[in-house]
């Protein structure tokens, strides 16, 4: 057995058995941030804290949510709603963090591709933040079948019915997944327990690998500059602060991180007590009822671009097109040809892409929610091929770009 | 400082246009936008649909090219014509009747023929319960009771679902209480015997106007009255299977189960409820749903019922929500005094 010494502080006990000093100064005292970053570094403390409150708010949710076809509905909008004390507010709390948190990944994603966060060293960085949008993104759906309202009932018959992959017909396939011929109560408890269980999991696990991607090869700054971080560090720890180009994790990135948390929390609590009905649809306040098809079946807001990639072609092609939109932005380390790690703004042609790219997805979205008819079915279509030409494209405009 | 105010420019920019395309432009391209006509039934709209009918009917006969088809149009535009007609005619004796002063006295004798069938717990007429009308008076509007003794088809517009084949349960009204001053009368007692609308509670508004066909569960109310709690189960069984049994007299007459309302506040919006009440056929065309008629005062007890059911928290929502954004603001001014002290250290 190993030798003790007796402890002369709390901090010290635990010190002599876990090692927390170690852990303090390798996690938080002397993990090193570049100085030259700008507010939108903070997005992931912003991700952290909503993934948080997704968290906390489920947990109270779970107490009293039936995952049953003929109670989930009233057990949401009776039990919760109206007889749970504050069972509204996890509620609210929870689908409104559910829509916000998908706004803030983009945001963080953007600023990634924006500030060339993905290349040199940061691939892993970027297909772990990915991968972690893919587990979100079915974290969300499953999510959003639970309420078992009429839009929870006909997005999961859409989007299992995608599992037929088109002319292959593979009906065998989406009944597989559905537990039944039309989603039911199979249907209702396995997407209960992914919700809950598996995918959060996932979640978990690549949050992990996501923080951990970013050990060796150093969160990004504002110009892109590469520099030795242990000599700045030393420089950091020998009292000159202002002349080094790093700062501690705790507590400077955090000072700034929490303020831009703070301001962000306003924002989020407006929207959970007065502005929430982009985040819960007035047609899931309807019941499920597989006899009647809503007059528009459309998925949340931060599903609309892909849906209308898949949307203005023939079944085949769509289907091809929406698999391509998938997984098109996790090849972006590989498609990104130039050596450059800079702002947008300095890559020349590259610049212009980025600003399209964003318009592009912009109209997509606005796109997918309108009913698919006259001009709005053309602007679609129009949109979808300027998405896949811009990824096809970006291949050869970034071999051109000059290194800076 | 500037460059990360401007960097917030465009972030919050293009969200807010992604926000404004996907909510309020969205919204407005799916949902037709229906003006209300301030619970004023005058026919505007009953007549402004039937003129569409024969305009569009118009329309697709040009595109048609043989001469079968055509004359098949034609067809139904001779019998919508007259139907606009017919329409015209019954909006303006509506017109007439109520610039009659009514004598209640004289409408009590005349309301016999009423008495017959709108009693208390009165039994279902053709699927449908007729009404104790002691509040009627108050809660729906002077001409549309007018239209209603008139014909009941035109005044709740839904003459579509009737012919002499498949009478209204209530069409022989038109024999009863037939003249001008009869009419006239028996609105004036109805309105004489009502308490005043500010009587009228929530409850009896809903169970009046909409609570004979829908249910309303998280109100606890059935179309044979609110469900009491029962000691013995069998009680309980025997009040659902008469609930049942109702409900299937209302679906036979519907045509299917009118949905439960507990929710429709928040599925269906304000503007929407209270355009749709006013008049059902203006969202949802060729409904079997009739015009209740309703006040505007009377709507909105109604929908005061329905926010009651649908949304009950919303006081504590707006109570709960100003202290936590009281705290945030705290925790801004917190959060920036702190970093302000730490990053003086390191500019």
């Amino acid at each position: 057995m190993a030798h003790f010494e007796k402890a002369n502080s709390i901090e010290e006990w635990l010190d002599q058995r876990l090692a927390i000093r170690t852990v303090k100064r390798v996690m938080s005292a002397e993990y090193w941030i570049p100085k030259d970053i700008n507010f939108l570094w903070a997005m992931g403390m912003v991700l952290a804290i909503t993934f948080g409150l997704l968290l906390v708010s489920g947990i109270f949710l779970l107490m009293y949510y039936q995952p049953n076809v003929d109670l989930a509905f009233d057990s949401v909008n009776y039990t919760i709603m109206q007889e749970v004390d504050y069972g509204w507010l996890w509620r609210h709390v929870h689908a409104v963090a559910a829509s916000v948190v998908f706004l803030i990944i983009y945001i963080h994603m953007f600023t990634g591709i924006y500030y060339g966060s993905y290349k040199k060293g940061r691939e892993m960085i970027w297909i772990s933040g990915m991968l972690l949008f893919v587990a979100f993104s079915a974290e969300a759906f499953s999510g959003y079948m639970l309420p078992w309202g009429q839009m929870s009932y006909w997005a999961g018959m859409v989007i299992t019915n995608l599992f037929s992959l088109g002319s292959l017909e593979m009906n065998g396939i989406v009944e597989w997944i559905r537990g039944d011929y039309v989603p039911a109560q199979a249907f209702l408890d396995r997407f209960f327990m992914l919700h809950v269980l598996l995918i959060p999991l996932a979640i978990l696990g690549l949050i992990g690998l996501h923080f951990g991607a970013l050990r060796i090869p150093h969160v990004n700054n504002q110009e892109g500059e590469e520099f030795d971080f242990a000599v700045e560090a030393e420089k950091y720890k020998s009292g000159d602060k202002i002349g080094a180009k790093v700062i501690a994790f705790g507590n400077d990135f955090m000072a700034k991180d929490m303020f831009v948390v703070a301001i962000y929390l306003v924002f989020f609590f407006y929207l959970v007590f007065w502005n929430y009905g982009f985040a819960m649809d007035p047609v899931n306040f309807d019941p499920a009822d597989g006899l009647k098809t809503p007059a528009h079946i459309y998925p949340e807001w931060y599903f609309l671009w892909s849906y209308e990639i898949l949307r203005p072609f023939s079944k085949d092609i769509g289907l091809i097109a929406f698999a391509f939109a998938q997984v098109i932005f996790m090849m972006l380390p590989f498609l990104d040809r130039s050596p450059n790690v800079a702002p947008a703004n300095r890559r020349g042609i590259f610049a212009i892409w980025f600003w399209v790219m964003i318009v592009d997805l912009i109209v997509l979205t606005a796109m997918g929610k309108l009913p698919p008819a006259g001009i709005y079915s053309d602007i679609g279509f129009y949109a979808a091929v300027t998405f896949i030409i811009l990824f096809i494209a970006l291949p050869f405009i970034t071999k051109l770009e000059k290194k800076l | 400082m500037f460059k990360e105010l401007k960097i917030l420019a465009v972030v919050v920019s293009f969200s807010l246009l992604t926000y404004y395309l996907v909510e309020p432009f969205a919204h407005g391209e799916m949902h037709a936008h229906v003006e209300s006509n301030h619970f004023q039934y005058d026919g505007s709209a009953d007549i402004e649909e039937v003129e569409v009918k024969i305009e569009n009917l118009k329309a697709e006969k040009e595109t048609k090219e043989k001469a079968e088809e055509k004359v098949a149009i034609e067809a139904s535009i001779v019998t919508e014509t007259a139907h606009l007609e017919a329409k015209k005619t019954f909006w303006s004796d509506v017109k007439r009747i109520s610039a009659i002063k009514g004598d209640a006295a004289a409408g009590e004798t005349a309301y016999a023929a009423c008495a017959g069938c709108h009693f208390k717990d009165a039994p279902a007429m053709g699927g449908v319960r007729p009404p104790e009308l002691n509040v009627a008076g108050a809660l729906y509007a002077k001409d549309y009771l007018i239209g209603l003794i008139k014909d009941p088809t035109m005044a709740s517009n839904v003459d579509h679902k009737f012919s002499a084949e498949r009478q209204h349960p209530m069409s022989s009204v038109v024999y009863m209480v037939s003249s001008d001053e009869d009419i006239a009368n028996v609105v004036a007692y109805l309105q004489s015997i009502a308490p005043s609308i500010d009587e009228v509670t929530p409850k009896i508004a809903f169970e009046n106007a909409c609570g004979r066909c829908h249910a309303n569960k998280y109100m606890k109310w059935t179309q044979i009255g609110t469900k009491p709690t029962f000691k013995y189960k069998k009680d309980d069984l025997a009040f659902q299977i008469k609930t049942i049994e109702y409900q299937d007299g209302v679906k036979a007459y519907m045509g299917k189960l009118p949905p439960d309302l507990s929710m429709y506040y928040r599925s269906r919006g304000e503007h929407f409820l209270e355009t749709f009440i006013e008049n059902p056929q203006s969202h949802l065309a060729g409904t079997a749903m009739p015009r209740v008629g309703v006040t505007a005062e009377g709507a909105e007890k109604v929908i005061e019922y329905l926010i009651e059911s649908a949304d009950p928290k919303h006081a504590e929502r707006n109570e709960t929500g100003k202290w936590v954004m009281i705290y945030m603001i705290f925790f801004v001014l917190a959060a920036y005094l702190w970093k302000r002290q730490i990053w003086k250290d390191l500019h």
